[in-house]
């Protein structure tokens, strides 16, 4: 056995150092690639994490009617009733989430540019859409003049 | 006790081996924890899009912009509205991706209608297919996303995209695209998009839930993808789509 052993010393040394090669190679492998590479695919599975970290603007519909009630209350007696709060108001989230909302009132809509965008008439909008020409509608008046927005019944 | 270089060399040997087996073990068994309460397995995502409900209002494409930070002048959806004269070659207009609406065209000789862009979620992404550093994936829920920490900023994706739904980001030089508001939907919120649109022209819907409206949606409806030629496994239905649609 020693005897086989000191024949063969020159292919034990470099199978030694060709295992800790192998050793290193694996140790500085794992210690680079982050721990959840595929876990599901060919990719970091905690970027799926990182992603949802993204703060939220738009805090969604159920928020404001918890606290909006009369707003809510006109709006599903109207022809609004399926447009969403921050479809006119734009993103409340920091004011929906706030501790002390009333310090974080949002700014009113421009009702001069607000209406328009969704009623000014368009060949391309579908014809059963409730479309006016503004100009020659409101006579240049506000649309809140005559129409109230939580319910645009008149 | 003399220690000599050669045991030196030895028990560091040793070590070496015994911990890179390990960290080997360590990294096949030890998956990272599922996150709390939503579970990806789950999940299905896509979208639905009605043509004949959008007003082309820009709603959208503001909401998704505030909601993401998405750059001036970038958009990950946006809206065209088709013109479309009796030889059916389509006039498609998209003025800064209708962030500041559309001007009024009340001409009537044509066909005209709008049509809401964004990614399409495939679930045989080409653009996952080309990325060569695993940046860009479909997640397990279906969302194709792009890991900012990997991408190389090579824009092979962009190019593969047949909807051309990517961009490259300006400030971080990596793909960048619609994440379907991962960071919304994965905690029970619509996607900014849908809570902007009006007119319900756009659903997110989730076909591993079984409660979710899309089954009869999908049995009552006729739908169509976008390019469905490319076999890219679109998630985003449109219905009422017109053959003019590119
Ligand atoms: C936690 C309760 C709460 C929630 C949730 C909330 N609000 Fe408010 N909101 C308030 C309070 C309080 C005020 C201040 C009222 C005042 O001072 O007259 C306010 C004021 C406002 C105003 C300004 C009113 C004015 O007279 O200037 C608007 C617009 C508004 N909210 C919209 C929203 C929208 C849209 C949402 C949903 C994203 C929302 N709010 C969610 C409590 C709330
Ligand atoms: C069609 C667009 C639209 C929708 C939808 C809408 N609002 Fe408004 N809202 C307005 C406009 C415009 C004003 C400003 C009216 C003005 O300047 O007199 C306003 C005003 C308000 C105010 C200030 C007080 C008042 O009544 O004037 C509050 C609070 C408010 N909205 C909450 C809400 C909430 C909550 C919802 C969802 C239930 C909602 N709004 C939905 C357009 C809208
Ligand atoms: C975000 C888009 C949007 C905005 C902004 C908006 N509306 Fe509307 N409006 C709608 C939708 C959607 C309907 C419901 C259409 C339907 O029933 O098919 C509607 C319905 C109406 C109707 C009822 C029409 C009818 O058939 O009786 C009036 C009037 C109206 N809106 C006026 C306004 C006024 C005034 C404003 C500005 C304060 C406004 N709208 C802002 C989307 C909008
Ligand atoms: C001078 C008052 C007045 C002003 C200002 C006004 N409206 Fe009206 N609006 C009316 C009246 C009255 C009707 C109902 C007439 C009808 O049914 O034909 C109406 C109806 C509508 C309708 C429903 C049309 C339909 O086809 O059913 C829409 C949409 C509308 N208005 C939007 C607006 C918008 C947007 C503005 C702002 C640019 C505006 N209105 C400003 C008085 C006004």
């Amino acid at each position: 056995m020693r005897q086989f052993l000191r024949d063969s010393g020159h292919l034990v040394r470099p199978a030694v150092v060709l295992i800790v090669g192998i050793a290193a190679f694996l140790l500085i492998r794992t210690a680079l690639i982050p721990k959840a590479f595929g876990q599901y695919g060919h990719y970091d599975a905690a970027a799926l994490d990182r992603i949802r970290q993204h703060p939220v603007s738009f805090a969604g519909q159920d928020a404001c009617v918890m606290c909006h009630d009369d707003q809510a209350k006109a709006r599903a007696a109207g022809k609004h009733a399926h447009v969403s709060c921050e479809a006119c108001h734009g993103p409340q989230a920091a004011h929906a989430n706030a501790d002390d909302p009333s310090a974080h009132k949002p700014a009113l809509p421009d009702v001069a540019n607000l209406c328009r965008r969704c009623h000014e008439k368009d060949a391309a909008k579908p014809k059963d859409f409730p479309q006016v020409v503004t100009a020659e509608h409101s006579g240049g008046a506000l649309c809140t003049a005559c129409h109230q927005p939580h319910n645009p019944h008149l | 006790m003399e220690l000599s270089r050669r045991d030196l060399f030895a028990a560091g040997g040793k070590l070496l081996i015994l911990a890179s087996v390990g960290a080997t073990l360590e990294q096949i068994t030890g998956a990272a924890p599922p996150s709390e309460a939503y579970n990806v397995a789950e999940h299905w995502w896509g979208m639905l899009v009605d043509i004949d409900k959008c007003i082309g209002c820009g709603n959208c494409v503001r909401a998704c912009s505030k909601e993401n930070q998405v750059p001036q002048g970038y958009f990950r959806t946006w809206v065209e509205r088709y013109q479309v004269g009796e030889d059916q070659q389509p006039h498609v207009d998209s003025p800064n991706g209708d962030i500041d609406g559309f001007p009024a065209d009340t001409r009537t000789d044509v066909k005209s209608f709008f049509v809401p862009k964004l990614c399409n979620q495939c679930a045989e992404s080409p653009c996952v297919q080309v990325c060569p550093v695993g940046a860009t994936f479909v997640s397990p829920d279906g969302v194709v996303l792009v890991d900012m920490d990997y991408c190389l900023g090579c824009r092979y994706c962009i190019q593969a995209c047949p909807y051309g739904c990517r961009y490259l980001h300006p400030e971080t030089n990596t793909a960048d695209k619609c994440t379907l508001c991962y960071h919304r939907i994965t905690q029970g919120l619509t996607t900014a998009c849908c809570e902007a649109c009006p007119t319900g022209a756009r659903q997110l819907v989730d076909f591993k839930n079984p409660k979710d409206p899309v089954h009869e949606y999908m049995r009552n409806n006729k739908v169509q993808i976008l390019k469905p030629y490319m076999a890219t496994g679109a998630k985003v239905y449109y219905k009422d789509l017109d053959g003019s649609v590119r």
